[in-house]
């Protein structure tokens, strides 16, 4: 059981932007992926998720040992695997209790439909974890949401659809310290056997909220070093140009 | 992400199927004066609406088809290849016990009876070119509110009838106005004396069963005084290979304070040219609504207008237009203020899906003696694949600076990234493309009485089933 990348390469057009990564992560585990700008982090992510623009050139990604590279982003998604974007989407004149409901309405089996009751109960004790004000049910998907907001929502979407494995892009960026903290004790309460948690940030201070079972560096589209979350304040402290090749362009 | 997979197979499984009929009243093919007689015959009619058919239909045969203006595609309808009236008699029956079973097997599939019985006033289901049932609730009726077929309110109403019927909308006002008026036959006859607030809707339903037909229904509805009535029309048709025409013509008629709204649901099969007149003449105070909603047909060309004749009145056209492959919905709404301190408003959304055209052509008329007129116009258009298209052709004459006039407009398209953020969320394509279309329009259909919104959903959720791969 895990999902498991491995040699993964993926370019956007003709550009190589992930070249040969490898990463395992069980159930239970919480991985984080640090990189600058640039580095292929959100890329991965997207390229998981089966964002149809990536094209995977080589390399696996399996989950609980079934490729997934031939699916659909949705019934990835639907299989245990989800994406906490970077950038949510807006998507106007749709509630977000409706589109909450239609994502969870998706893993039901056919002819099953989901109790209204039972759905709207969990959905506000799950908003109150997260300290989100009912009014938020009637509004449209992320439309004129703060950054925090947004952030918020997603959380709230992961701890609806009850994901095996969930990838946080940058779940960090745009959060004031508040809003951090709170989407932190969002994601830590989820934590548990039965999740695995792929974080991938910029900045160390995600992980002082969320503390990581191992990180892993990445430069120019590969891990170039793994270890525990002291990796993360070694990096805080020496930035990340201990880890670049220096380049040919440079040496010359 | 590419979603130019088009090619589509629509479900209209709802409406498309038909049982034969042996008709007793059959005008036969072609349209001559002997057409219109024949019609006036089956009727027993009085001379003077026979007067009217004959001169309508030689201001049909005058006028030239718009197609300066509008599509070429009306040149595809051969006039004389059509039928212009198929009955079984012409008085609707007041019980569904008494329609013949195919008419009732029809209505009842189509779920007309249950809604009458749920939350309607009134209803009358016209099949071909007569209703089969026509019938309004007793607290209604005991009110005063007069609800029957347009034959039996120029029979039995005369004083009424007669004094607006035509007046709206004149013959002459466009080739297919003067068709209708020279071969109409059905629809409703409306009026709701003064004060007299009706609470559920009256609802009609236009059926056509018959191939190479023509439905020319006629609906005239008049609140009076301080009246307030909601009307509703459905319309459904099997799908054939030849076209089918309909073509009505519907007038209102809001007296001083009087509010009438008039909701449409078009889902007529795309074989059918929808080719309608539509207009209210608000006095005082008074307000028209219409709420305008089209799916289905081949070619929709439709333009309800209000005429505000009175101080204060209020005109609004909502409107959603859904166009799908081979489909042309060209919509849109007719503004005349000729009072001061006239109000009118008009939103547009239309969704092109596929190869489909959204057309929308908005008049707004405000001459230079008034004061204190406003008008908001607001059309937005949704594009969902690359071969999709919308036109907007506003004609806004405004004379004088004493009135407030806004016009927005957009177009937009479903992007890539917001179909995949729904898709990472474990919807389909397709339901996501739905989900965000109904966005699109929610906050129209809000506007929309429960049961026909949720009627509209679901019609959207199929037309967008097949527009993706």
């Amino acid at each position: 059981m895990s999902l498991k990348i491995d040699n993964l390469h993926v370019s956007i057009g003709e550009k190589p932007i992930v070249r040969g990564l490898t990463l395992e992560i069980q159930p239970g585990e919480v991985h984080a992926i640090m990189g600058v700008n640039g580095s292929g982090k959100s890329t991965l992510a997207k390229a998981i998720a089966g964002h149809p623009d990536y094209t995977i050139t080589s390399g696996t990604v399996t989950m609980d040992g079934e490729d997934i590279l031939g699916w659909e982003s949705d019934e990835r998604s639907r299989k245990g695997l989800f994406l906490a974007f970077q950038y949510p989407n807006e998507i106007p004149g749709v509630s977000n209790a409706n589109f909450i409901r239609a994502a969870v309405q998706a893993r039901l089996g056919e002819g099953e439909e989901l109790d209204a009751v039972e759905y709207y109960e969990r959905l506000y004790s799950k908003m109150d974890e997260l300290g989100i004000p009912r009014e938020f049910t009637a509004r449209s998907v992320n439309e004129g949401f703060s950054g925090g907001e947004k952030k918020r929502n997603e959380i709230l979407q992961m701890m609806m659809v009850t994901p095996k494995y969930g990838v946080m892009d940058e779940t960090d960026s745009g959060l004031d310290i508040d809003a951090l903290k709170v989407v932190a004790a969002g994601v830590n309460a989820q934590r548990g056997p039965n999740l695995g948690l792929l974080l991938i940030t910029h900045y160390q201070r995600l992980l002082n909220y969320i503390e990581p079972d191992f990180v892993h560096v990445m430069v120019d589209g590969h891990i170039v070093q793994s270890g525990g979350k002291e990796l993360a304040l070694q990096l805080e402290d020496k930035g990340y140009d201990q880890f670049r090749e220096p380049s040919p362009a440079l040496v010359s | 992400m590419e979603t130019d997979k088009a090619q589509i197979d629509i479900d209209r499984s709802a409406g498309d199927f038909s049982y034969p009929m042996n008709y007793e009243f059959d005008a036969g093919t072609g349209l001559t004066e002997a057409t219109v007689d024949y019609i006036s015959g089956v009727k027993e009619e009085p001379e003077w609406i026979r007067d009217f058919r004959r001169q309508a239909l030689r201001t049909f045969f005058k006028k030239p088809m718009p197609t300066n203006w509008a599509s070429r595609d009306l040149e595809n309808i051969i006039f004389n290849d059509i039928r212009y009236y198929l009955s079984s008699g012409t008085k609707p029956k007041r019980s569904w016990d008494d329609v013949s079973p195919e008419m009732k097997q029809t209505f009842e599939r189509l779920g007309i009876p249950e809604q009458e019985r749920k939350f309607l006033a009134g209803v009358e289901a016209q099949f071909d070119s007569e209703a089969a049932y026509s019938n309004i609730k007793k607290v209604a009726a005991d009110q005063g509110v007069i609800f029957v077929g347009s034959t039996e309110g120029l029979k039995e109403h005369p004083e009424i009838f007669r004094k607006w019927f035509g007046k709206v909308i004149p013959v002459g006002d466009n080739k297919f106005s003067a068709l209708n008026a020279a071969v109409f036959s059905g629809g409703s006859f409306i009026y709701v004396p003064p004060g007299v607030k009706v609470k559920h809707p009256l609802q009609a339903y236009f059926r056509i069963n018959a191939e190479s037909f023509g439905q020319f229904e006629r609906t005239l509805i008049i609140a009076d005084e301080g009246a307030e009535v909601t009307y509703m029309e459905g319309c459904t048709a099997p799908k054939f290979e030849t076209a089918t025409l309909h073509s009505a013509v519907v007038e209102l008629v809001a007296l001083k304070g009087a509010k009438i709204q008039y909701i449409t649901v078009q889902n007529w099969s795309n074989n059918v040219f929808n080719l309608v007149t539509k207009r209210g003449l608000a006095h005082e105070d008074a307000e028209i609504k219409w709420i305008d909603c089209n799916i289905g047909s081949r070619l929709t060309m439709k333009y309800p207008g209000v005429v505000m004749k009175g101080r204060r009145a209020r005109g609004e056209v909502i409107s959603i237009a859904l166009a799908n492959d081979g489909q042309h919905q060209d919509t849109g709404a007719k503004m005349v203020h000729a009072a001061d301190d006239t109000t009118s408003n008009v939103v547009s959304k239309s969704i092109s899906v596929g190869t489909g055209r959204a057309t929308y052509r908005g008049l707004v008329h405000v001459p230079k003696h008034l004061k204190g007129c406003k008008n908001n116009t607001e059309c937005d258009a949704l594009l969902i694949n690359p071969h999709s298209r919308t036109d907007t052709y506003p004609a806004i004459s405004v004379r004088g600076n004493r009135h407030a006039m806004q016009h927005e407009a957009s177009v937009s398209q479903v992007s890539a990234e917001q179909i995949f953020y729904m898709m990472s969320r474990g919807l389909t394509e397709s339901q996501a493309m739905s989900l965000s279309v109904n966005g699109f329009v929610n906050d129209l259909v809000r506007q929309f009485p429960m049961e026909y919104s949720v009627e509209l959903k679901r019609l959207i959720e199929l037309q967008m089933e097949g527009s993706v791969g």
